[in-house]
């Protein structure tokens, strides 16, 4: 291997092992707490998976919210229907990622801010869908679905949790559901995106046309990189939901879709090495904001004002700023090696 | 029939509106190519400075103009601060910038003026009364709206296609090498773009509030998304197509409410859903909207 | 009498890559000068200089006034007019809007400029209202030439106007700079990588080879130089 392989690998491990200290240390930091730490963990498998679509493969989407609506309410009705909880996580990504597939067959016809309008009309139309009469049977309408006391959720939503013989409390052990699962989704991710379908989504992304004339068939990597995205971001909803034991239509408004583009972007589209920390920037910084100042409106004002400063200033996110700082690094490691 | 009429007048009105608001996306796109999301926004700001204008003395219609002109001069100013450096970056920056904006007028807003019930306009503007068009009841304000906005619509018209200005605005937007090399200050024919399109969504903000009273400052959000799709159905280069495109959903989205009972659909429940399904059908038969250029790409 | 454009040691880079190092040369009133080189030379990033295209360092001076590092703008209100490499028109409007855009600095006059120009190009006339990206590249060319004159410039600067057209359509074009040279005075700058057709054509040429001035002087003589000769002329 070559010594810029050699350090690039040792960094993941590094940064990995840091990560994962971070996530066992943070529940027991007070600024931080286990529920306020799960929500930054499904935000945070939301925004790899919109990486996923938006980073790697080009398509921007701004329905991940939108998905993960569709993952949500897939636990909240089977849970009620007899479902164990744990065991509606992979049915909510596998239903979730059936929608991202159907969207993403008319995506194929549209490009750009085309995709982008559309995605964000779904995120905007999805609450009214929810709370549908028609779609009642499915939604139970505009009433929220209440999982709370269900003998199917973890601890019955609130009490302590018995795990291998351990006690928690119900928030410990949804925050250490969530992240272990962020963690392996994490992974997962990662395995696929350094081999070749990361390579073929990069190169839908980079041009179609090299890629189509490359033999790769842009219609079937476009759609499953949708598919892929909407079951991440469907898994993201189905632990938001098992969080709070309820399912309403809006859990899951339009800002929701905003807040994990906006994470993926200041993570740093196309590159894994900033989600942890744009998931903690969409998690903290509207939490910091009332801190610097209680005032009506003002933390909204100052969470603008934060990412408009960010994409002038750092336009390509976390992950493009790491990269640049690291840069001398790496070129000495590349032409020495 | 009549009913039938009256509604797709009553839409029109209300189409207007979106109208409006999508002209100012396209000018905006055409010019600097960035989707102003926070154009709503833009429109509910330069709309509470109308009324701290009327609060402190100003009449309706002297605070009207002057608030178009404060929205035109901070349209400038934003395109030159804010927005320069994301033009001719990746599409997305400019997604990220402009919600920004839109968070941070928003909170802006809400902070300055608190979320109070205002009375505003202090009173109609329009008269109440309708007029008796052959049986068809069209009230004066909906003639009104859509008539302003009739005439604004010709105004940019004519202002792009005849004017040595409008030429050097449509000749920045296409080619801005070639045209700073004529003389052209492109750098300035941008802010105008903006400037222009700030001072359109004042105008619609000004209609919304008048027609949906008290002052609600999240009168433009709804309004915003019918805007984009309007865009988007007519094409989001083509001021022609966002005006079509506006009317369009108006009057569509009116008859829907009128006529949903009959449907059993209670469709009015989802207006948003069915502006999208609109969207999703006409782009998958023209994926540029009705009146954009196919795009065709030479391999 | 001084040059109407001068350049003294000009450096120009793209981003951190320097492509002129220190080009000086002059154009007189009235003179019509040619630039050749071989490709990435520096001949289109001296046009580019002038323009304030690139970054620039050193001295560029048009009719006595210091244009370094202006806006184009600027320097398009100085007098200079650029038609760049590969004609660079408004595709999407039609002949005659691109006329009026070459017209802009005008505050009057048009009606004048415009007869002028559809006397050297009468065709422009019979197709004004046609979509100027449906030309062919000959027809472009003159276009681009002509919105050029529109704004009755002092000094013409053309890159590459022969790239890509019929040999008989560049005979045409360089005839028609011969007549607004002769007629009108017009002072002509023109990067060329046809040498022959170039030194034809102009009073005096520079050779340029890696962005340095490599040989300079009267056309008549670069055209019989040796290193010329073996180099671009091909014999």
């Amino acid at each position: 291997m070559s010594r810029l392989a050699v350090a690039r690998t040792v960094a993941a491990v590094l940064a990995f092992a840091a990560s994962v200290a971070f996530i066992l240390v943070a529940p027991h930091w007070d600024k931080v707490g286990d529920i306020k730490g799960a929500q930054m963990g499904t935000y945070f498998i939301a925004i790899v998976g919109l990486n996923i679509v938006t980073g790697y493969t080009g398509q921007i989407s701004l329905a991940q919210g939108a998905f993960m609506a569709v993952g949500g309410y897939t636990t909240a009705f089977l849970v009620t229907h007899g479902v164990r909880d744990l065991w509606t996580i992979p049915v909510a990504a596998l239903v979730a990622g059936v929608f991202g597939f159907l969207l993403g067959i008319p995506a194929l016809r549209l490009s750009g801010l085309y995709l982008a309008l559309v995605t964000f009309g779904l995120a905007v139309a999805m609450p009214d869908l929810l709370a549908w009469d028609k779609l009642s049977s499915l939604t139970s309408g505009g009433q929220s679905i209440q999982l709370f006391g269900s003998k199917h959720l973890l601890g019955q939503g609130f009490n302590d949790v018995t795990v291998f013989g351990h006690t928690t409390s119900f928030n410990r052990a949804v925050y250490y559901l969530t992240w272990t699962l962020a963690l392996v989704l994490f992974a997962l991710a990662w395995l696929l995106l350094r081999g070749a379908p990361g390579r073929a989504f990069r190169a839908v992304r980079d041009s179609e046309v090299a890629a189509a004339s490359s033999g790769v068939n842009i219609a079937a990597y476009k759609t499953v990189a949708f598919a892929i995205g909407a079951a991440y971001a469907g898994v993201a909803g189905s632990l938001l939901v098992i969080a709070v034991a309820f399912a309403d239509p809006q859990s899951f408004p339009a800002k929701l879709s905003l807040t994990i583009l906006v994470g993926a972007v200041i993570a740093g589209l196309g590159s894994m090495w900033g989600v942890l920390l744009g998931a903690a920037f969409v998690q903290f910084l509207p939490v910091a904001s009332v801190h610097i100042s209680k005032a009506q409106g003002v933390p909204d004002a100052i969470y603008g004002a934060a990412l408009i400063l960010i994409v002038l200033l750092l336009p390509t996110g976390i992950a493009g700023a790491l990269k640049r700082a690291a840069s001398p690094l790496t070129t000495r490691l590349y032409t020495r090696s | 029939m009549t009913e039938f009429l009256q509604q797709v007048v009553a839409g029109l009105a209300s189409g207007s509106i979106y109208a409006l608001l999508a002209l100012g996306i396209v000018i905006i796109y055409r010019s600097t190519g960035v989707v102003n999301f926070a154009q709503g926004e833009m429109a509910t700001f330069t709309t509470f400075i109308a009324w701290t204008l009327v609060d402190h003395g100003v009449g309706y219609w002297g605070a009207f103009g002057l608030t178009i002109l404060i929205a035109f001069v901070g349209g400038i100013a934003l395109e030159r601060i804010v927005v320069r450096p994301v033009e001719g970056k990746p599409v997305i920056n400019g997604v990220i910038l402009t919600i920004g904006l839109f968070i941070l007028l928003g909170g802006l807003s809400n902070w300055i003026w608190k979320a109070e019930v205002r009375s505003f306009p202090p009173s109609r503007p329009f008269p109440t009364s309708a007029w008796d068009l052959g049986g068809v009841a069209v009230s004066k304000q909906d003639a009104g709206i859509l008539a302003v906005t009739l005439v604004l619509m010709a105004l940019l018209w004519g202002l792009f296609r005849y004017t040595k200005l409008g030429l050097a605005l449509r000749a920045s937007a296409l080619n801005p090498v070639a045209s700073r090399l004529v003389g052209i200050r492109v750098g300035w024919m941008l802010g105008l773009g903006w400037g222009l399109a700030a001072a359109i969504g004042a105008v619609a903000g000004l209609f919304t509030a008048a027609a949906n009273p008290p002052l609600d400052p999240n009168m433009m959000r709804p309004v915003l998304i019918y805007a984009f799709a309007a865009a988007v159905v007519g094409g989001l280069e083509s001021p022609v197509g966002a005006v079509v495109g506006g009317l369009v959903i108006g009057v569509v989205l009116n008859l829907i409410s009128t006529y949903d009972t009959h449907l059993h659909l209670d469709l009015d429940r989802v207006r948003l859903p069915v502006a999208l399904a609109l969207i999703l059908i006409v782009l998958l038969a023209r994926p540029t909207g009705l009146f954009g250029k196919q795009v065709v790409r030479r391999v | 009498m001084a040059p109407l454009l001068e350049l003294e040691d000009v450096h120009a880079r793209y981003g951190p890559v320097e492509a002129l190092h220190g080009v000086s040369l002059s154009v007189g009133e009235g003179e019509v000068v040619a630039v050749l080189g071989g490709n990435g030379a520096g001949k289109t990033t001296t046009l580019r200089a002038v323009s304030g295209l690139v970054t620039t360092s050193g001295q560029v001076r048009f009719g006595g006034e210091n244009i370094t590092r202006a806006a184009p703008e600027r320097v398009a209100r100085a007098g200079i007019a650029h038609v760049p490499e590969g004609r660079d028109i408004f595709g999407e409007l039609s002949v005659h809007e691109n006329l009026r855009l070459g017209a802009y600095l005008q505050r009057g006059g048009f009606a004048q400029s415009y007869e002028r120009v559809c006397g050297y190009f009468p065709w422009l006339e019979r197709r004004r209202a046609q979509q100027a990206g449906t030309l062919s590249g000959g027809e472009q060319q003159m276009l681009a030439i002509a919105r050029a004159l529109m704004s009755q410039p002092r000094l013409l600067m053309l890159d590459e106007p022969s790239l890509g057209l019929a040999p008989i359509v560049v005979r045409e074009i360089f005839g028609i700079l011969g007549d607004l040279n002769e007629k009108e005075g017009l002072a002509v700058l023109v990067v060329e990588q046809n040498a022959k057709l170039a030194l034809r054509s102009s009073s005096r040429a520079y050779v340029l080879e890696v962005g340095r001035v490599a040989l300079e002087g009267p056309s008549t003589e670069l055209a019989e130089d040796e290193s010329v000769r073996n180099s671009y002329l091909g014999y």
